[in-house]
């Protein structure tokens, strides 16, 4: 469960447990995701995939166990780790402009408010929104708020990209178009992303490697190295003979956990 | 049209009660026909009494509103963020909130005498719970995912208040403030009308100490439409604000 040797750790789950109150959720979960690396977790509803991820974003800690960040114990939010949430609608402040939510991960790190208004301009024509910018989250579509957040969370010129859900709610041609512009942004930035999904095609699509747990507790039960060709291409690859065979493998692997 | 179908039952009202003081010909210490109350009031009007005491009644009303609603905000705030103080003060709260403010009236006289200090004192202290508690509640109703956001962006306490806290709460806060508003004119106009020699309300007892109805019952209307007033103004910028396209869009930035 470690990822090529050519990678450089940058996030270690350690024998992670965790419960709330008697209830264990997830149990001894041992996982390194890899500088630059694209892992999506994949379970069912319940197995904990969010419970670790807010843990790598410092949101919660485990009952036992460590998670590292660079080596070191995550002991809260980091500032190179940037956190997208899955439910676009809590995710925007609804007061403010498409803009201004951007804006708020700027004055967050106390950039002065005289070089917001570029980087804003920069970030929001990044995600294809620079005609938005004046826009009230519930003036944008789903996919256009989920740009958003996109573009806070670029705003923040994090190391790692918490992802959750992000595309869930989403229509297919949305999503789609939002894998590309994820896969593009990220394979400037080098940044290293863990990206949780319901949808077994997006975390192939997607991923580096597929994590996929059991539930009840939240454990690693498989994990998938995805050898597809970058850049990807929502035709070539979702045709791509590899694509085929770890879908087939990943769905067998699926019903044989649900029978 | 629908405003003058419901002003069609009261104005009858109105012609059947004037009418009916003329045909039996009343002379009355306790009552008076509405032609003789137009009158009183257009008088006390004219004379500025009215002005002067409404001015002195809303004064101690908004400046108790002030106080009371100003320390309750802060309070609310600090019991949002800090729960353990929220768990400590939860028993106090719960004993002096029931507390009837016209209890606390002898209180207030003994202590602070008459004047306004007392009244002040009074609204404030009335004012202070509906907002704490509706502050309270607005703050701990933030969508957690909202104060996680915070968290993930590394937003310093007072940030965290001002950018996510405050705008968030803001619209419940404002209808907290708007009720607690007919809160400090009840309160003042009673402590007035109770005690202190001062307000509308002590103009109020005088007119009817000194047998004449047609001015006490033109105070009442007058108190009546004065608070009447004050509400519709609020709910207008309420909706104005906060509702469909509110301006506070802007504002909360
Ligand atoms: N704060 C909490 N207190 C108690 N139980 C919790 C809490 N948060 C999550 N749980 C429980 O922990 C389990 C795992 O939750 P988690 O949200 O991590 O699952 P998930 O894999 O993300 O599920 P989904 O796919 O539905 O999002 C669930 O059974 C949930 O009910
Ligand atoms: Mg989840």
């Amino acid at each position: 469960m470690t990822p090529p040797a050519t990678r450089k750790p940058l996030i270690e789950f350690r024998n992670v447990n965790h419960a709330f109150g008697t209830r264990p959720i997830v149990h001894n979960i041992d996982l390194t995701v890899g500088e630059s690396e694209f892992v999506c977790l994949i379970g069912p509803s319940g197995c904990g995939k969010t419970t670790l991820l807010r843990m790598v974003g410092g949101l919660l800690t485990p009952s036992s166990g460590q998670v590292l960040f660079n080596g070191r114990p995550v002991d809260g939010p980091e500032k190179e780790i940037s956190f997208m949430f899955q439910d676009y609608s809590k995710a925007l402040l609804p007061w403010r402009t498409a803009a201004g939510n951007v804006s708020l991960a700027l004055e967050a790190t106390n950039v002065p408010a005289a070089q917001r208004g570029p980087r804003i301009k920069e970030l929001l024509a990044k995600v294809g929104l620079a005609n938005h910018a004046d826009h009230y989250p519930a003036q944008l579509s789903g996919g256009m708020q989920q740009r958003v957040q996109i573009a806070r969370c670029l705003a923040q010129e994090p190391s790692v990209l918490l992802m959750d859900e992000p595309f869930g709610a989403l229509d297919a041609m949305t999503r789609q178009a939002l894998q590309d512009e994820i896969l593009r942004l990220i394979a400037v930035s080098k940044t290293t992303v863990l990206f949780v999904t319901h949808d077994l095609e997006e975390a192939i699509y997607l991923g580096d490697r597929v994590v996929a747990l059991y539930p009840n507790p939240g454990r690693v039960a498989q994990v998938f190295d995805v050898k597809l060709p970058f850049p990807r291409d929502q035709l070539s690859t979702r045709e791509h003979p590899e694509f085929l065979r770890l879908r087939r493998e990943l769905f067998d692997f699926i019903r044989e956990g649900e029978a | 049209m629908k405003t003058l179908k419901a002003l069609l039952l009261p104005a009858i009202l109105l012609l059947a009660w004037e009418i009916a003081m003329h045909v039996k010909n009343v002379q009355s210490d306790s009552l008076a026909a509405p032609s003789q109350i137009a009158i009183a009031f257009k008088d006390a009007m004219l004379d500025g009494t009215i002005l002067s005491r409404t001015a002195e009644t809303l004064r101690a009303a908004l400046l108790g509103l002030a106080l009371g609603g100003g320390s309750a905000l802060i309070l609310s705030i600090i019991l949002g963020l800090v729960p353990p103080v929220a768990r400590l003060l939860q028993f106090t709260i719960e004993v002096l909130r029931p507390v009837p403010s016209v209890a606390l009236i002898p209180v207030a006289i003994l202590t602070l005498g008459f004047g306004y200090g007392m009244e002040i004192s009074l609204v404030a202290f009335s004012t202070f719970w509906p907002i704490l508690i509706y502050g309270h509640a607005a703050i701990t109703n933030i969508d957690e995912q909202m104060l996680d956001l915070a968290k993930v962006l590394r937003l310093k306490t007072f940030a965290r208040i001002t950018k996510i806290i405050l705008p968030a709460t803001l619209p419940r806060y404002f209808v907290a403030f708007r009720l607690a508003t007919a809160v400090s004119l009840i309160i003042a106009v009673t402590v007035e009308i109770a005690a202190n020699p001062l307000g509308i309300g002590y103009e109020l007892m005088q007119a009817s100490q000194s047998l004449h109805p047609d001015l006490t019952f033109a105070l009442v209307l007058w108190i009546g439409l004065v608070g009447w007033t004050l509400n519709t103004l609020l709910l207008f910028a309420q909706r104005r604000l906060f509702g469909p396209a509110g301006v506070a869009f802007g504002i909360q930035q």
